[in-house]
Parts: structure tokens; C-alpha cells; sequence
């Protein structure tokens, strides 16, 4: 019938006038164009936003007042209430770690190289990735579900009010936050991996004690201590940030604030790993100079 | 109406009949939602004025104009003859400090207790001890009827005493300008003629210039001083209660008497 339709105007003005035809032409490049962009487009727009945001927190981090509580108080929460669960996800890694090691390193006879092996991979890929994995779950979720809450039900707007400015109060104590508490965290997760892995590998699977110690001490030095750090301070401040964001963005009632958690959860987890292969690549290469 | 020249439109400037001075505002919403679209109003200085509307006709987008929560594709905002409309946020928080502001479904802080959102203000701007601030907070709180409630959390009090905190911590600072957006909303009657009392009492105590958003016919006539009715984007109507009900057109009255709350004047 569709066809029919359609059939009838071409044949009684003898086909499709060249005007409309080009016209419908160009009407479908501009729809195929603008879909092709739509989400590149939307991406660097999102991109923007978070370094806008970025910019104002950093702007207000320098105007007073100074809220020193607030930040400690962020500090807590961000740092010491991800402590347990980082400390033991940290442990389980590093066992796991030893444990697969060690059965793959004694089929060529060289399982005293474990203690190496898992320093270097703990100090400069797993611990900072993991940590700010953990943290992004933990505090990230909590951020965006508070600043979500605090936006639908106009916490956020009564901060301003009270000239207080919302950006001041709310993103720059937990941005900052988070790039103090992450690398500290890092370290912490480093040092019960390493014990945990010399548990595994030395009390469990008779890896040589000595050999376990002083390979990881003549291979780990602080370059690799550094990049960790470097690295764990950049998801920290990337994994808060974009929770501020999608909680300071949050619309349209307890599903908007769902959404938000689902998308900084998944917005962190996803930078994070993108951003830890553009860092890797960075400071190979700076280190190769 | 024609915009406000610069002349005109500085601090010094101060118009001693209206508080604040509002010229062609327009706002728009995704490029296409044209909800306000081009506002002139002027609010009485230390009278209670209220702007009347149907749902989502832009009252509290209105209202989020005024103290700098939204910009204005286009207008003029004078507060006390300062365009307040290409302030920053640092200065449009010295521009804050004059207004408090009682929100629709209060928006107390719902991590702190009632004393520490009455305090909160005093804590961020004044240098007051920890025993001053208190003492304030109790005075405040008895002020609005209420006692012996400090430690409690917003989610442990009734929504009218959550109305009643969140005009507290709006009084706290001696604002000189008070805005309420739907004060009465998800009140029983008898709470909303308290709120309503309440409003009345401030308005006269202090002095200090009231801009109510309401749709609640009864509260809108039992305290305003003036009376503006939104529509479409632009103020349709404006003048005290007796010449709203006097009014000619007909969708104000219409929306005044389909409330039953008031008869129009003239009315058969």
C-alpha cells in the first residue's frame, strides 16, 4: 500500500522532480551526518564539562574561606573508610598473584624471581589500578549518590542561597581529597600485597625467603614506586571528579540519581583503565630519555 | 517595558518603592522550551509580594532568577539597583547575603541536625562563638514555634516543622529580601494558616520584603500585599488583591474562582 502511495505522485508527474530529489538528498547527508556526530559530538562535550568543572573547583580552591573540616571530613571518607576493603582486596591480590606466579615461574626454575615480578607489577600497575578501582566504587558511588540526593532535593541550590558557593563546598573538598587520600591508599595496598604474596610464596609454596626479598628489593626501586603514585594520583582526582559531576548533574528524581551512580561507577572504572595505558605509555617513554 | 538605562541600574541607584526591579526576562530550555519570555515585574519594598500561576508555568524559574541560581538569555534583575544578571558567583554572593530563601520542600541539609542547618549560615558568615550561635538558633526556632527539636534530623520532624526549620535557617541572617517558593504546599489547612501567619508576622516584625511563588488561592489573598499572575512566559497581571479581583480578563479570573477559595468581584 506504502509503495502504491508512494508510486502514484512519481508516475503522474513523471518522476522525481530534481529539486525535490535533491533536496531529500541533502535533507538525508545533514540526518546521516548529524547521527554520525551525535556522539563524538556529546563526548567532547562531556569531556568540556568535566574540565570545566575541574577549573572552577581548582578556582575555588584558592579563594577563601578555607574549610579545613570539610576537607578532613572528605579525607575520612574518601581515605580511612576505604582502608579495610582496599587492605584486603590487597591482600587476596597479592596471594593470588604469588600463587599464579609461582606455579607458572617453577616450570622454568626461576621461582625466586616471584618477589620481583610482584613488586614490580603491584608498584606500578596493579596496586594504583585496583586501589583507585576500589575507591571509585566505594567513595565514588557514595559521591555521586550524596551530591545526586543533595541536587534533586535542592540541598545544592540552598547552599547557594546561603552564599555559599556549591562548587566551593561540595567538589573541591572531595577532588582534593581524593588525590591526597588515593596514592596513600596505594601504598597501603602495596605493602599488604606484598605481605600477602610472601605468605603464598614463601610460607605456602617454599619459595626461598631470601631470594623472595632481595629480588624484589634489587628489582623495585623508586621509579617504579613513583610511576604508581604519579598514575594513582591522576585516577584520583579522575575518579572524583566524575563523580562530582554526574552527582552535581543529577536529574530527574531517585531514578536520575541511580543513573548518575551507575555512570560515575562505570565513567571511572572505564578512565581509569584508558588513562593508565596512556600514563604507562608516557612515562616509558620519559624514562627511556 | 523598556530596559533599565546603567545610570539607573547601580547601587547607588536605590529605588525606595521597589526592592527589586525585573525588565524583559527571558528563558529559554534546550533552545526550544520557552518558558519565560520576557518578564517585567517590580517587588514593593517590605511587602509581601506574590506571583501566582498554573503548574509549570515558570514560577520557580522566576524565582531561581532572582537570586542568581539561573542567568537570563536576555534581561535586566536590579536587587536594590544592581543588575544582578552579569555578576559572577563570587559577587553574586555578596549579592546572596540579602535574601534568604524558603524552598518548596524545605531543603534542609538531611546529613545535619535542625540546630546545625539553623546554625549553618551563621557558622559560614559571621564570626559568632559557638554559645552565641546556639543561643541564636534556639531564639530562631522559638520564633517559628518551635522548641526542644535541635538534635533532631529533618527525617525525624513532620513536614510543616520542616517548613517551619527552613524558615528558621531563611532568618537566620537577617536577610533583607525573603523569597518562598510554594510555602503552603503539602500543608493541611491548619498548617498552612500557621505558615501563612507566620508570613504575615515576619513581614511586619522585620519589614523585610516578601516574594511568595504560590498557587494556593486562599494563602495568596489571606497575605499579600501585591498580587502578579504569570502566563505564558509574561506577568498577564499585577496589582493589590482588590484590583486582582477586579480583574477583566478572563483566564485570571477563571484561575481565581476555579479554586473556590475567593470570589471575583463583579462575579455573577
Amino acid at each position: 500500500m506504502s509503495a502504491e502511495r508512494e508510486a502514484v505522485p512519481n508516475s503522474e508527474a513523471g518522476g522525481p522532480e530534481p529539486s525535490q530529489g535533491s533536496g531529500q538528498l541533502w535533507s538525508r547527508v545533514v540526518l546521516m551526518n548529524e547521527k554520525l556526530w551525535k556522539h563524538p559530538a556529546s563526548v567532547v562535550e562531556t569531556v568540556g564539562d568535566h574540565m570545566l568543572l575541574l577549573g572552577r573547583s581548582m578556582f575555588w580552591l584558592a579563594k577563601p574561606p578555607f574549610r579545613i573540616t570539610v576537607m578532613l571530613e572528605a579525607m575520612e571518607f574518601i581515605g580511612v573508610q576505604s582502608l579495610m576493603i582496599v587492605s584486603l582486596i590487597g591482600t587476596f591480590v597479592g596471594m593470588v598473584f604469588a600463587l599464579q606466579l609461582t606455579s607458572a615461574l617453577r616450570q622454568f626454575g626461576t621461582e625466586s624471581f616471584v618477589g620481583a615480578t610482584l613488586g614490580i607489577a603491584l608498584t606500578r600497575e596493579l596496586a594504583p589500578v585496583f586501589t583507585s578501582i576500589v575507591v571509585a566504587a566505594r567513595a565514588g558511588a557514595g559521591i555521586a549518590t550524596e551530591l545526586g540526593s543533595m541536587r534533586i532535593t535542592e540541598q545544592i541550590d540552598a547552599l547557594a542561597t546561603m552564599a555559599v558557593n556549591p562548587i566551593q563546598y561540595l567538589v573541591t573538598p572531595r577532588i582534593v581529597a581524593a588525590i591526597i587520600m588515593v596514592p596513600l591508599l596505594t601504598m597501603i595496598f602495596n605493602l599488604v600485597a606484598m605481605l600477602g604474596g610472601y605468605g603464598v610464596a614463601v610460607g605456602l609454596l617454599n619459595v626461598d625467603r631470601g631470594a623472595f626479598v632481595e629480588n624484589a628489593r634489587w628489582v623495585v626501586d623508586s621509579k617504579d614506586m613513583i610511576q604508581g603514585v604519579v598514575k594513582a594520583t591522576i585516577f584520583g582526582g579522575a575518579l572524583s571528579l566524575i563523580s562530582c559531576y554526574q552527582g552535581f548533574n543529577a536529574s530527574g528524581g531517585a531514578k536520575g540519581v541511580g543513573i548518575g551512580t551507575t555512570r560515575a561507577v562505570v565513567g571511572s572504572f572505564v578512565s581509569i583503565l584508558v588513562l593508565d595505558y596512556f600514563l604507562t605509555d608516557i612515562i616509558l617513554t620519559l624514562q627511556k630519555r | 517595558m523598556a530596559l533599565i538605562s546603567k545610570e539607573d541600574a547601580s547601587p547607588t541607584g536605590r529605588d525606595e518603592q521597589f526592592q527589586i526591579r525585573i525588565r524583559g526576562i527571558q528563558k529559554t530550555f534546550g533552545g526550544i522550551h520557552h518558558v519565560l519570555r520576557g518578564i517585567d515585574l517590580d517587588i514593593a519594598r517590605g511587602k509581601i509580594n506574590t506571583v501566582i500561576g498554573g503548574s509549570g508555568q515558570g514560577k520557580s524559574v522566576l524565582m531561581k532568577h532572582l537570586m542568581g541560581l539561573l542567568k537570563p538569555d536576555a534581561g535586566q534583575i536590579l536587587v536594590d539597583g544592581e543588575d544582578v544578571v552579569p555578576l559572577d558567583d563570587f559577587q553574586l554572593n555578596r549579592v546572596r547575603r540579602k535574601f534568604g530563601m524558603l524552598f518548596q520542600y524545605s531543603a534542609l541539609f538531611d546529613s545535619l541536625t535542625v540546630e546545625e542547618n539553623v546554625a549553618f549560615a551563621l557558622k559560614e558568615h559571621t564570626k559568632k562563638s559557638r554559645d552565641e550561635i546556639r543561643e541564636i538558633v534556639v531564639k530562631r526556632l522559638a520564633s517559628v514555634g518551635l522548641k526542644n527539636i535541635e538534635k533532631k534530623y529533618p527525617a525525624e520532624i513532620s513536614g510543616g516543622m520542616r517548613k517551619r526549620v527552613g524558615l528558621a535557617r531563611a532568618l537566620v541572617l537577617e536577610p533583607e529580601i525573603l523569597l518562598y517558593d510554594e510555602p503552603t504546599t503539602g500543608l493541611d489547612p491548619i498548617a498552612t494558616k500557621n505558615v501563612d501567619d507566620m508570613i504575615r508576622d515576619i513581614s511586619q516584625q522585620t519589614g523585610v520584603t516578601s516574594v511568595v511563588i504560590s498557587h494556593d488561592m486562599a494563602s495568596t489573598f489571606r497575605i499579600s500585599d501585591r498580587i502578579s499572575m504569570l502566563r505564558d512566559g509574561i506577568i498577564c497581571e499585577s496589582g493589590v488583591p482588590d484590583e486582582i479581583l477586579e480583574s477583566s480578563d478572563e483566564i485570571v479570573r477563571e484561575f481565581i474562582e476555579t479554586s473556590g477559595a475567593v470570589r471575583m468581584k463583579g462575579a455573577s
